[in-house]
C-alpha cells in the first residue's frame, strides 16, 4: 500500500471538511475523487501531501515516496514573468545558484518532449495553449520524478480538446507505472474513464469502479440531488442537468445524421 | 560653443565639490538598487501596500528610539522587524482583511511616532528628516549600513533564488515540495524592514514605498523573465536615484521627491512607448 488514510478527519478552524475518511491507494493505481464543491476533495489531496494536518485519524505515505502535485490551472498566476524552463527548474531548490545547468536543461527537454511539449522551454507560460499550460504543470511535477502524481481538477476550466489531451496524457503516464490520484467535477468527460472512483462528501460515500459508483443511489447521496444515469457504449453517462441532456441529444442527432449520410 | 560646453560640464560637476553630496549620491544609488531588487518580490507577491505600510510603521520605531535615546538602527530595527512579521502574518492568514489590518497596524505605529516626537522630541526637525529624508546629511556610517544590508539581501536572494521564486510563484505547491514558505516570508519581511530602516534617512519614509514599487513595475513592462526583472529593477532604481540626486541639486528641489519624479517619469515613458502587451503585464499586477 502506497498511501493509507485511516479514519481521517480534517478541520479548518472548528469546521470539519473531512470526517472519518478511509482510503487506501496501492502503487500503480489510477484513482479519481469526485464530489460536489466543498466536499473535501482538495483537502484530501492536501492531507496526503502533508500540507494540512489530520485533526483525527492518520495519513501514512510509504517513506521515501516522492509526490508530484499539480494545482488547479485557475490558481496559477499566468501573468507572472516566468518561462516554462524556469517553472521546471524552480523545483530543484537545493541548487544554490540561480542559473539553470546544462544537465537540468537537457532533463527538462526530455520531460517536456515526453509530454508533447518539445521546444517550449524558453516561452512564457501565458503564450501556451490551454492544453500545453496544463501539461507544463504536469511536467513540473514529473521533473521531480514522482512515484505518485496528485492532480487537483486537471480538466477544470479547459475546453473539450484539452480535456482529451489531458486524459490521454494521464493514461500514458499511468501505463508507464505512475500512480495517479486526481480530483474532478467532470463525471462524464473524465471520471467515468478511470478504473476507480472515490465518491466523497465530507465522508466516503462509495469506492469502486465507475459501474459501481456512478449509480443513482450513490450520486444522490454524494451530490444531494437526484441524478439520472444512462449507459452509452458500455460506459455510464450521468445526466445532471439540462445542458448534459441536450448534449446527449445532440450526440444522438449527429449519429443519426451520419447514419443517414452513409451510402446504402 | 566650446565655452558653453565647458560651462555646462563645470556646472554639472559642481555638486561633486561637496563631500556631503558624494556621500549622499553613493547612499542614494545603493538604496535605489536595494529597493529595486526587493521591489520585484514586493510587486509580484502583491505586497505593494505592505511595503508602503511597513515604511510608515518603521517611522514609529524611529521616533521611539529618538525619544528614548536608543540607537536608531537598534530601536527602529526591532520595531520594524516586529511590524514586518506581524503584517506578513496578518496578510497571509487573512484574519481581518489584509488592507484593513495593515492600515490599522501601520497608521497606529505612524501616529504613535508623531505623538512621541510632538511630546518629547525636537518634533519638527526630526519628523521632516524621517518623512522626507535628509540625503545630504548622511554619514559614511549610513552608507556602510546600506551596503551591508544590500550585501546580505543579495547573498540571500542568490543562494535561495529558487526557493524564493517557488514560494513567490506558487506557495501552495512549494509547501508540498518541501520549501519552508513561512520561513521565506519571514525572511522577506525582515529584509524589507532592514532595507526600509537603512534607506529611510536617505529618501524618507513617505517615498520609500514608491522606490520599492516603481522600478519593479517598470521592469515588469520591459521583460517577461523573472531573472531579467531582478537585474533591470535594481538598475532602474539606482539610475533614478543617481539622476534624481543630480537633478535635485540643479533644480533646488528635495532629493527624495526628485528621485521619485525621475522614477515615475521613466515608468510613464516606458508605459507610453511599450506595446499594448507590455502595458497588460503591469495592469495585471495586484496590490496588497
Amino acid at each position: 500500500m502506497l498511501i493509507r488514510c485511516d479514519a481521517l478527519s480534517v478541520a479548518y478552524d472548528t469546521s470539519y471538511v473531512l470526517e472519518n475518511v478511509t482510503v487506501h491507494i496501492r502503487r500503480g493505481e489510477f484513482v479519481g475523487i469526485v464530489g460536489p464543491s466543498g466536499s473535501g476533495k482538495t483537502s484530501l489531496l492536501k492531507a496526503i501531501t502533508g500540507a494540512v494536518p489530520a485533526a483525527r485519524g492518520s495519513v501514512e505515505v510509504v517513506r521515501g515516496t516522492r509526490i508530484g502535485y499539480v494545482p488547479q490551472v485557475e490558481s496559477v498566476d499566468w501573468n507572472f514573468p516566468i518561462t516554462v524552463g524556469e517553472v521546471l527548474a524552480m523545483t530543484r531548490t537545493k541548487r544554490r545558484w540561480p542559473s539553470i545547468t546544462r544537465a537540468e536543461r537537457e532533463e527538462a527537454s526530455h520531460v517536456l518532449e515526453s509530454l508533447g511539449l518539445a521546444g517550449v522551454q524558453g516561452r512564457h507560460i501565458r503564450e501556451l495553449s490551454g492544453g500545453q499550460q496544463q501539461r507544463v504543470f504536469v511536467a513540473r511535477a514529473m521533473f521531480g520524478k514522482p512515484d505518485v502524481l496528485l492532480l487537483d481538477e486537471p480538466t477544470s476550466g479547459v475546453d473539450v480538446r484539452t480535456r482529451h489531451e489531458v486524459l490521454h496524457l494521464l493514461h500514458d503516464l499511468h501505463d508507464k507505472g505512475t500512480t495517479i490520484v486526481l480530483t474532478t467535477h467532470d463525471l462524464n468527460g473524465l471520471a467515468s474513464h478511470l478504473p476507480r472512483l472515490v465518491c466523497l462528501n465530507r465522508e466516503v460515500i462509495a469506492d469502486g469502479p465507475p459501474r459501481e459508483t456512478l449509480i443513482p443511489e450513490v450520486l444522490e447521496r454524494t451530490y444531494g440531488a437526484p441524478l439520472h444515469v444512462l449507459e452509452h457504449g458500455g460506459m455510464p453517462i450521468v445526466l445532471d442537468h439540462d445542458y448534459e441532456v441536450s448534449e446527449v441529444m445532440r450526440d444522438a442527432a449527429r449519429d443519426l445524421r451520419n447514419e443517414r449520410k452513409q451510402p446504402r | 560653443m566650446m565655452s558653453a560646453i565647458t560651462w555646462f560640464a563645470v556646472d554639472l560637476l559642481a555638486p561633486y565639490e561637496f563631500g556631503f553630496f558624494g556621500r549622499g549620491l553613493v547612499a542614494a544609488t545603493f538604496a535605489g538598487a536595494l529597493c529595486g531588487v526587493l521591489g520585484v518580490y514586493v510587486v509580484l507577491r502583491g505586497m505593494s501596500y505592505i511595503g508602503h505600510g511597513l515604511s510608515h510603521a518603521v517611522f514609529g520605531g524611529a521616533a521611539a528610539s529618538a525619544v528614548m535615546s536608543v540607537n536608531f538602527f537598534v530601536g527602529a530595527g526591532i520595531w520594524g522587524v516586529i511590524s514586518g512579521v506581524l503584517i506578513g502574518r496578518i496578510a497571509r492568514r487573512r484574519i481581518l482583511g489584509a488592507d484593513a489590518a495593515i492600515g490599522i497596524v501601520t497608521t497606529a505605529s505612524f501616529a504613535a511616532g508623531i505623538a512621541l516626537l510632538n511630546r518629547y522630541g525636537q518634533a519638527r526637525k526630526s519628523i521632516e528628516a524621517v518623512l522626507f529624508g535628509s540625503v545630504l546629511g548622511v554619514s559614511w556610517g549610513d552608507v556602510a549600513a546600506i551596503v551591508v544590508v544590500g550585501a546580505i539581501v543579495a547573498v540571500t536572494l542568490i543562494v535561495s533564488y529558487r526557493a524564493f521564486l517557488f514560494a513567490t510563484f506558487d506557495p501552495q505547491v512549494a509547501t508540498v515540495s518541501g520549501v519552508r514558505v513561512s520561513l521565506i516570508e519571514v525572511t522577506l519581511m525582515v529584509m524589507l524592514s532592514g532595507t526600509i530602516l537603512v534607506t529611510m534617512r536617505v529618501i524618507g519614509t513617505l517615498l520609500i514605498s514608491a522606490l520599492l514599487v516603481i522600478p519593479a513595475a517598470t521592469a515588469r513592462m520591459m521583460t517577461n523573465s523573472f531573472a531579467k526583472m531582478l537585474l533591470i529593477a535594481p538598475a532602474l532604481g539606482a539610475a533614478s536615484c543617481f539622476v534624481g540626486m543630480n537633478a535635485s541639486y540643479h533644480l533646488d528641489t528635495s532629493a527624495g521627491a526628485t528621485i521619485i519624479l525621475v522614477a515615475a517619469s521613466t515608468f510613464t515613458a516606458v508605459y507610453l512607448f511599450a506595446g499594448r502587451r507590455a502595458r497588460t503585464r503591469v495592469a495585471s499586477l495586484h496590490h496588497v
